[in-house]
């Protein structure tokens, strides 16, 4: 269908402000078709569906919006784990701050790297599952990463890894505009966690494709940075096989825009796919996760737990979709999308789908917005707790269920005291 | 039936549902058609059709002028492609747009005057044009008080209404009760004020169609302070091939009033779609209350999925004043193709929508409703419950708006839709928006069969039912309760209904 006329000029404009990095011949093949599929789309505007509650305009447009640079003092988070640090500043890759790169089990390269071998593996995946998940919902910001992004990291995991890749993004220059896309291939019965952390840039495109073998498991854990003014819009598209697992957390505290995508096929019998989010927002906060899951495997198990606190007119959307296909038998789907708003300028928006065509399944999904309960509040300050406090508490209780769904002991704790810190400083 | 016949029910369905099912969407019961002299207005639509229906039906100017001002907003509208429905483009210019029995050319003064071959058509339709006390074939009617049971008939044939019964009695309550081209008529001074005050007139696509050439429907004035005296129902009969029907609604419950009103619709079967653009709208005023029930049975097209009814109707009631409450219950069997949202504006403070809705789609029907629920007013309330049942190779989609504006501190809002596939081959989707703007309000949507009430399921557990038995019989006992929603007058197609449980539903 061709694009209306006011969508395409706007494309075509900001499509000459850019230029694609120079590579391999594979590779620039695949940016072609990538600034092919955005051209074919267009880039978002307020008036698509998928952007509805989310104004666009501000992630698109060439000039990046000013974001100061924030520090809370606050000790960097993951400091506790043992990891290999991976750092990008502003977007590019810091060879100085960033760990020696070998760990048993799998391979860690740059994509600049990559982009200049003639040969390697990452051309049967370096934007192939950003382009199957453009269908049925056009997502043009991830195509226009797989086109321009000259860093980040390819990753091939052949084993069991001893201990969590960490992505570290630091942001220096208050007008930075950074896009990273990482590629990460896990063979079967493979295992990594992948844990990303910081604001990254005054604006963020990022792009994860995650391609899990059979018997194989992915757990990501991200937090992304606490700048008030920086925006993001972040991708993770994830293919699942066989008796294979996908596990994916974020916490977001802070940020003037934030959009998180997150597209997962389930291609392997038997698959699981858990997919949370925890948000928390104060003020100019803007808080978007759109997840699209599509169950097209038998007996597969997929949930989505987000929880969202929202105070001094902070807005939360969720827009989710459950989608069986005719095969996809005994499917087990779960969606739940909640939110507390601590005050009466906060806006929750929330659209969650389900899309059936298969008769033997059991998916549900669940809403609910409302403020914190009364009754447990009172029962809490009736037992001397004050009132602060007791909201607090009330406030960590509810984004528990969210949390809970990190498998990893250590993790969860950095994350609940992250939660706390947060809720903390605004106590005064 | 043959493909219901065929299908493998998963376990955990309860065959009295299969069985209620296929009785319901079995061998249409009213593809007959009556053999009747009509006249018809030129196929296509141009401005001088506007005119000219404006004209049968003896319009003043004013009602002409905004006829043809929405024609003209309707050739810039574009056709809504969102819905989850597909379907061959319609050709509006393929359409007839007026179409009346000879017999109605001039207006009968009274039913005894009515074409004999019209009222037979509505007596074999159960809906006998005669002021008697209840309607036939309603089981169960004839222990009910005579004083209540009364129902007062419009009777609208493809373009034009045949007659309305009860309307002197319904006179002396002071409510008034007559077509639509009547009101324009004697009332104008009602129809200028409310028209269009609800949908207005570029509201979409197809209501600024309807606005534009609607041709008859009935409308309701009923006055403060009145309950009505009986029920209000119309009877939308299109029996002329090629045409599509266009009625328009308005009912009016001033302050303190109250009113019941039922619709009924079917039509012939045919091998070429035909379109149905309809548009209600409902004003209810302080302290009124309005119940609006529908039972849908349009030709859903055969096993094939040829012919049937587009159905596209824009249904909405505004609750202007504070305590008003609006109801609208729906059971919606027929329509190849269903596009209808009946929606609620909560503008009153503490005023109520409720929004119960039971889709059947089969063979090869697709059904695309739901409501939206606008809460602008303190303390307002509403409550969804829509359960869709799919067979065959059909598709059905409930969507729904619920949305808190920041003014409407406090206000509560209960959604639940369940969905429930007989068959792989069909399809149930949900597609909810929800939109809070105030931390007083609590929204709920939720589309699970094991939240049930745990008080009820503690009492059956109790008494030794396992909870696998205990959910059934909770959630029979609910669906039961939207059925009871519906008045007596359609208690026959109810009773069918009754037997539909939830067991085994997906979201």
């Amino acid at each position: 269908m061709a694009l209306p006329q006011a969508k395409q000029d706007a494309t075509e404009a900001r499509l000459s402000t850019v230029s694609l990095p120079q590579g391999a011949a594979w590779l620039t093949q695949l940016r072609e078709a990538a600034i092919a599929r955005v051209r074919e789309m267009g880039l978002p505007t307020a008036r698509d569906e998928y952007w509805k509650f989310t104004r666009p305009d501000t992630l698109v447009q060439a000039e990046v919006p000013e974001a100061a640079l924030f520090d809370e003092g606050e000790a960097p988070i993951f400091d506790g784990v043992d990891r290999l640090k991976v750092v990008f500043v502003d977007g590019v890759f810091d060879a100085e701050a960033s760990d020696d790169l070998s760990l048993e089990g799998l391979s860690i390269e740059r994509l600049s790297d990559v982009a200049q071998a003639d040969i390697h593996w990452a051309k049967d995946l370096y934007g192939s599952m950003e382009a199957r998940g453009q269908d049925p919902v056009h997502r043009p910001l991830a195509a226009l990463n797989t086109a321009l992004a000259e860093d980040g990291v390819v990753i091939h995991v052949t084993g069991k890894v001893s201990k969590p890749v960490n992505l570290i993004y630091h942001h220096k220059s208050t007008r930075s505009d950074a896009l990273l896309h990482h590629v990460v291939k896990l063979d079967a019965g493979a295992d990594l966690t992948v844990l990303e952390n910081g604001p990254a840039a005054a604006r963020f495109n990022n792009v994860m494709e995650v391609d899990v073998a059979d018997g194989a498991a992915f757990n990501h854990v991200r937090t992304q940075g606490r700048d008030h003014e920086r925006r993001a819009a972040t991708h993770v598209f994830a293919r699942v096989g066989e008796e294979s697992a996908f596990k994916t957390f974020t916490l977001t505290a802070n940020g003037v825009l934030t959009r998180n995508e997150c597209v997962v096929e389930m291609v392997g019998d038997n698959g699981v796919a858990h997919i949370a989010g925890a948000c928390v927002g104060d003020g100019d906060f803007h808080h978007d996760d759109t997840v699209f899951v599509t169950h097209d495997a038998q007996n597969c198990e997929s949930r989505q737990v987000f929880k969202k606190v929202l105070r001094n007119g902070a807005k939360g959307i969720f827009q989710g979709k459950i989608l069986v296909k005719p095969d996809a038998q005994k499917t087990d789907g779960y969606q739940i999308s909640q939110s507390l708003l601590l005050d009466g300028d906060s806006e929750f928006n929330a659209k969650p789908e389900l899309e059936i065509y298969a008769d033997d399944v059991a998916c549900s999904h669940g809403s609910t917005s409302g403020a914190i309960d009364e009754d447990a509040l009172y029962y809490l300050r009736a037992r001397g707790v004050p009132k602060a406090i007791a909201t607090d508490m009330l406030t960590l209780s509810f984004l528990a269920e969210a949390v809970e769904e990190i498998e990893d002991e250590a993790l969860r704790d950095e994350i609940n005291a992250r939660l706390e810190g947060w809720l903390e400083r605004r106590r005064g | 039936m043959a493909a219901l016949d065929d299908t493998q029910v998963k376990e955990g369905v309860d065959q009295e549902t299969v069985d209620a099912v296929r009785e319901v969407g079995g061998a249409y019961k009213y593809g007959w058609e009556t053999d009747i002299e009509m006249e018809y207005a030129p196929k296509g639509l141009t401005e001088d059709i506007v005119r000219l229906i404006s004209e049968k039906n003896n319009e003043p100017e004013w009602m002409t002028e905004w006829r043809l001002q929405a024609y003209q907003r309707w050739l810039q509208k574009k056709e809504p492609d969102w819905a989850m429905l597909d379907y061959p483009k319609v050709d509006f210019q393929e359409q007839y747009y007026y179409a009346r029995p000879k017999s109605m050319t001039e207006k009968p003064k009274s039913l005894d005057e009515v074409d004999p071959k019209l009222l037979e058509t509505y007596e074999k339709l159960g809906i006998p044009l005669k002021e008697q006390m209840i309607l036939a074939g309603v089981e169960g009617a004839e222990e009910a008080p005579a004083e209540g049971r009364k129902v007062a008939v419009d009777a609208v044939f493809d373009s034009v209404s045949v007659g309305t019964t009860f309307q002197k009695e319904l006179e002396k309550a002071g409510v008034i009760f007559c077509s639509i081209s009547e009101a324009i008529e004697k009332h104008p001074e009602l129809v200028k004020k409310y028209l269009g005050s609800v949908v207005p007139v570029s509201d979409n696509f197809y209501a600024t169609l309807n606005s534009a050439v609607f041709s008859d429907g009935s409308f309701v004035y009923v006055p403060p302070g009145v309950r009505c005296p009986m029920e209000l129902s119309t009877y939308f009969r299109i029996n002329a091939e090629n045409t599509g029907q266009f009625e328009r609604t308005l009912i009016i419950a001033d302050k303190g009033s109250y009113v019941s009103y039922l619709e009924g619709c079917t039509a012939p079967q045919r091998d070429e779609s035909q379109l149905h653009a309809a548009v209600v709208e409902i004003v209810v005023e302080e302290d009124a209350e309005v119940k609006y029930s529908t039972v849908q049975n349009w030709f859903p097209g055969n096993e094939d999925g040829t012919g049937g009814i587009y159905n596209f109707v824009t249904k909405r009631a505004d609750c202007r004043g504070d305590r008003a409450k609006v109801m609208w219950t729906q059971v919606e069997t027929g329509s190849a193709v269903t596009w209808k949202y009946p929606s609620c504006i909560l503008r009153g403070n503490e005023s109520q929508g409720e929004f119960y809705s039971i889709a059947i789609t089969n063979n090869h029907q697709q059904a695309d409703t739901g409501t939206k629920m606008v809460h602008l007013g303190k303390n307002t309330k509403s409550r969804i419950v829509s359960k869709g049942i799919s067979a065959g190779v059909a598709q059905n989609t409930y969507r729904g708006l619920v949305s808190m504006h920041p003014k409407a501190k406090n206000s509560r809002n209960y959604t639940q839709c369940d969905s429930l596939l007989i068959g792989d081959k069909c399809g149930a989707h949900t597609v909810p928006y929800i939109e809070v703007k105030n931390n007083s309000s609590r929204v709920e949507h939720e589309a699970t069969t094991s939240k049930v009430d745990d008080d009820q399921m503690f009492y059956c557990r109790q008494r030794g039912m396992d909870e696998e038995e205990a959910v059934a019989l909770v959630v029979n006992g609910f669906c039961k309760d939207v059925l009871q929603a519906l008045p007596m007058e359609f208690a026959m197609e109810a009773q069918q209904l009754v037997a539909i449980s939830l067991e085994g539903s997906v979201g």
